[in-house]
């Protein structure tokens, strides 16, 4: 009798472990980056290519940096939560336009709206290389000394905004 | 407006599989016959709105209506017809639909051939297919929907991933669909049985035509992806222990087994419990394997951020089928008996080893398969299983497995006597040991032991498969009546044996080289010149190519030129290869361009693989034994029988 | 030797036989456990010599390279915390290009080289919940076993 009792047994293991392995983060490469000064770069802005805007000119400020491109889907499925992020006004979001076209970008912005309060052209795609991005979309926080705080990797969604992120900002934004 | 349609037949659709799968399972328990026919009209509703759903999918694909999101990221208007119809099943939400459309199908062809089963029976069976339907649909609604809308719609499409523009690849899905779909009708018949209560061999004997139908189709789903990898994936391999393919072989395997339990259940009313779990676990097995691949929970190269949302959906659907099942099999379990036995040796004892092996050959696939997400999960770190291992550690039970088949095939039931077997077949046993060793040695070279116990293995199996029939036309007085049934154990098994020999070949003897080559050099590679001659452009539909001419003589013989190419896709812009393969059954030759390597030399691969094309067309023999099983006279006889039967304990009141 | 007798040494015999074929199956495995370790930590030198392992990391632009006419490349990943040189004797994937995240498998010889057997390029550079099985398949550069 006990032993027809082994099967669900057996079973209920492998769904602990599914469920564990769900709740795990799912990057193959941590980010060795955490705690370290974010890489430095001077890039034109997007539709003002004369401008440039630097890391540096953000120290002393909490930022978001978000990498996307407007080939990338899984950004467009983060698109809603960046507009709602912006539209808190808790952290000025940069965007970082990687391995896009400059029209293609500008049309997918006017399309879906403008979450960003600058969004830098990632021109030889050597910013991304030092920011370790290995895909679209990434977010990187970085705090007022100008270090990386944290990195979310995939396409954001509010519950990890409110329960990651956001937290992350406070507490940066309260550090001196 | 289609779109739309289409999401609102597939929402009806949800709702009538509810009425499909609640109403007739209520019924059933409470003795409601009215309640109980519904099953019928409500399996058909649901087809229709299915089939409906699927078909504004396809409509949206082929008039390139970009407003859809699904559409947009997926295909383009360059894209030839036909692949524009396969990418409504290329990627995650259209392949989903896929799998609603296979249930809705096997749903309605269980109902069509359901009148010689007791009707209540068929009710349950028909309802359990409902919930599955259900589940699957809920998912694809709720987190997977391909008729999302793209607003503003692109302009146009991503186009279809270059790697599924293929023929081979376009059918793949449907096939390996129709399979473990088809498994799903095996499962209902087993949770229908529990369900009852009834622990006799009649449901599994209704069963089998369809699990066998179903293995058929995943035998050829799972051969077409192997195939495909190896022609288009440019390295020349056809096979990775990639957790994907897996995913698609533990199915396999636990079928495998339950076409073979089934077989002793039904003629012998033994093996209950094991045919009861294998059809839990075949289904359960390709829900896994489906599921494992697109929430994020196995860990691959290719798995990034995990979607939670579906990611849990996933595990709940999971636990509420298989647990179910395996929740309703401890219940019954007590009313597994059997009252007969049987002797140390017979046919039972063999097919009881079968079904031992098959399972071990799937719990060591299994370990490699989900042990990076164990490890994981317990703060290990990150493994990977390599290849190595479930290459060798997977014929460990499978070489005793072939090797017993080859007696397993000729002994009888109840009881039965080695010696007799043994010595019936010892002119095969005889030549497969001879031949095994002698064989590849003359035409390839000196054989290492694993290379003669393959070629061995492979002999003894052909040899013991074609035993009878061979000896029916070489002496008309030794002629046994064969059924379909048997005709197709024999071309099964012959397919075996011609696939064994194929991978034993290939792995054994096959050589790789990979070379620096400029226009005007050549290489040896086992008695064959490959010279590189020129190199052109070439385009295509919807790419640009870079094509090199080699020529391969031997012996100052012409043997082919082959053209492979570089290709550039115009939307994705990823480089891809399409190497130049001269194939036939004795051999391979395979050439694949690399890329330039400066001072005017290019990359090249060149391969000599030797009976690599015996591996899918012993496949094909598979898949064929199956086919001729299914058209057995016994199963028409049978339905006669049980139609006489089941009206007169209708007539009596009773239930069947 | 009576039947009992017989019947005794066969189950030590199936036994034997199990117990062989387990430590086998438990060595396969063992050696084909692949560890996963990042460019920093390789730099930092603990992963062990000449023991099959992964590294991962971005492809830097400017380090790929053969010598003319020649088949062995040579590359270097990085994960902006160090970075690895990888010798590659065979045909790269088609997706291996420069700033791509790449995965190899080898080994660090004796002076501390990575001499990679096997090279894995990410399928796109697009994060989606993983598709259909189809266009997962790995797609990856094998060195030849001569």
């Amino acid at each position: 009798m006990w032993r027809s009792l082994i099967p669900i047994a057996v079973f209920a293991v492998l769904v602990w472990f599914f469920n564990r392995g769900l709740g795990m983060d799912p990057r193959i490469i941590p980010s060795p980056l955490i705690g370290k000064p974010a890489p430095e770069f001077s890039l034109p802005v997007l539709g003002d290519r004369s401008r440039q805007v630097a890391m540096a000119d953000y120290r002393g400020q909490v930022v978001m940096v978000n990498v996307w491109g407007s080939w990338c889907s899984g950004c467009r499925a983060e698109h809603q939560t960046l507009l709602a992020i912006a539209a808190t006004g808790e952290v000025p979001i940069i965007g970082l336009n990687w391995k896009d076209e400059d029209p293609a970008a500008e049309k997918w912005l006017r399309d879906l709206g403008n979450p960003y309060e600058v969004n830098l052209v990632d021109v030889e795609g050597r910013t991304a290389i030092n920011f370790g991005v290995y895909g679209a979309p990434e977010t990187f926080l970085i705090d007022k000394q100008g270090d990386i705080i944290h990195k979310f990797t995939g396409p954001l969604y509010w519950q990890a905004w409110t329960e990651e992120l956001l937290p992350l900002v406070r507490q940066a934004k309260e550090a001196t | 407006m289609i779109p739309e349609l289409g999401q609102f037949a597939l929402i009806v659709a949800l709702i009538l599989s509810v009425v499909q799968g609640v109403v007739p399972l209520v019924g059933a328990q409470t003795g409601n016959r009215a309640w109980v026919r519904l099953a019928w009209p409500a399996v058909s509703g649901q087809a229709v709105f299915v089939f409906l759903s699927f078909a504004c999918l396809v409509w949206s694909f082929l008039q390139n209506d970009f407003s859809v999101a699904y559409v947009a990221n997926n295909s383009n208007s360059a894209l030839p017809t036909l692949y524009r119809v396969s990418a409504t099943w290329g990627a995650h939400e259209g392949s989903m639909l896929l799998w609603v459309v296979m249930l809705a199908f096997w749903g309605v062809a269980v109902a069509a051939r359901s009148k010689h089963l007791p009707e209540m029976f068929a009710a349950r069976v028909i309802a359990v297919l409902g919930l599955i339907s259900f589940g699957f649909m809920l998912f694809t609604l709720m987190t997977s929907n391909p008729f999302d809308r793209l607003i503003p719609a692109a302009f146009d499409g991503r186009d279809l991933n270059p790697l599924l523009q293929d023929p081979a690849l376009a059918i793949h899905p449907p096939m390996l669909y129709m399979g473990y779909v088809g498994f799903a009708v095996a499962f209902s018949f087993a949770i229908a049985a529990m369900l009852e209560g009834k622990m006799d061999a009649a449901w599994s004997r209704w069963a089998r035509p369809w699990t066998t139908i179903a293995w058929v189709f995943l035998t050829l789903g799972i051969a077409l992806g192997s195939w495909w990898a190896y022609y288009e994936l440019g390295w020349g391999g056809w096979w990775f222990w990639d957790p994907v393919e897996n995913a698609s072989f533990m199915p396999w395997l636990a079928g495998t087994a339950l076409i073979h339990s089934l077989a002793v259940t039904e003629k012998r009313g033994l093996f209950k419990s094991w045919t009861l779990l294998l059809a839990i676990s075949a289904f359960s097995l390709s829900l896994l394997g489906t599921f494992l691949v697109r929430s994020g929970v196995l860990v691959s190269v290719h798995a990034f951020a995990t979607d939670p949302e579906r990611g849990r959906f996933i595990l709940a659907f999971l636990v509420t089928v298989i647990g179910g099942a395996l929740g309703l099999y401890a219940w019954r379990a007590p009313l597994l008996k059997s009252n007969e036995g049987f002797g140390k040796v017979s046919k039972e004892t063999f097919l009881l080893a079968n079904n031992v092996l098959l399972i071990i050959a799937l719990l060591v696939v299994l370990l490699g398969t989900l042990f990076p997400l164990f490890m994981d999960a317990m703060g290990g770190g990150k493994y990977s299983v390599g290849p190595q291992y479930f290459a060798a550690v997977f014929v460990i039970p499978t070489i005793p497995l072939v090797l017993l088949m080859g007696f397993g095939m000729h002994s009888i039931w109840r009881r039965d006597n080695f010696a007799r077997i043994a010595r019936r077949l010892r002119v095969p046993m005889g030549a497969a040991i001879v031949l095994g060793v002698a064989l590849p040695w003359m035409l390839y070279g000196q054989p290492s032991v694993m290379t003669a116990i393959g070629f061995t293995a492979g002999l003894w199996v052909i040899g013991t498969a074609l035993f009878d029939p061979v000896r029916g036309l070489l002496d008309k007085s030794r002629k046994v009546r064969v059924t379909r049934g048997t005709w197709g154990m024999i071309v099964a098994h012959l397919g075996i044996g011609i696939f064994i020999l194929g991978v034993t070949a290939t792995e054994s003897y096959s050589i790789h080289r990979d070379q620096a080559l400029r226009i005007g050099e050549s290489i040896e590679v086992s008695g064959y010149k490959v010279t590189f001659e020129s190199l052109k452009p070439a385009t295509g539909p919807n790419f640009t190519a870079t094509e090199a001419s080699f020529v391969i003589t031997r012996n100052g013989e012409h043997v082919v030129s082959l053209n492979p190419q570089k290709r550039t896709y115009r939307v994705q812009r990823n480089p891809m290869t399409e190497a130049g393969i001269d194939g036939s059954l004795a051999r391979d030759l395979y050439v694949a361009l690399g890329e330039p390597l400066g001072g005017e030399a290019w990359s090249m691969r060149f391969q000599y693989k030797p009976l690599v094309r015996l591996i899918w067309l012993g496949c094909i023999f598979m898949a064929l034994g199956g086919l001729i099983a299914i058209t057995d006279k016994r199963y028409r006889v049978v339905v006669k029988k049980e139609n006489k039967a089941s009206g007169r304990e209708a007539l009596a009141g009773g239930t069947s | 030797m009576t039947a009992r007798q017989q019947r005794m040494l066969i189950v030590v015999l199936v036994l034997a036989g199990v117990g062989v074929a387990t430590a086998f199956g438990l060595r396969a495995f063992q050696e084909n456990l692949l560890y996963y370790y990042t460019p920093t930590q390789v730099q930092a030198g603990e992963p062990p010599l000449n023991r099959k392992f992964r590294v991962g990391g971005l492809v830097v632009p400017g380090t790929v390279g053969n010598e003319p006419g020649k088949l062995e490349k040579t590359f270097d990943l990085t994960d902006n915390g160090a970075m690895v040189t990888v010798h590659f004797a065979g045909i790269l994937p088609d997706l291996f290009r420069e700033g791509q995240g790449i995965i190899a498998h080898g080994k660090l010889n004796d002076e501390g080289v990575f001499y990679a057997e096997e090279v894995l390029a990410k399928h796109d550079e697009n994060y989606m919940p993983p598709e259909v099985a189809e266009s997962l398949k790995q797609i990856h550069g094998e060195e030849p076993s001569q």
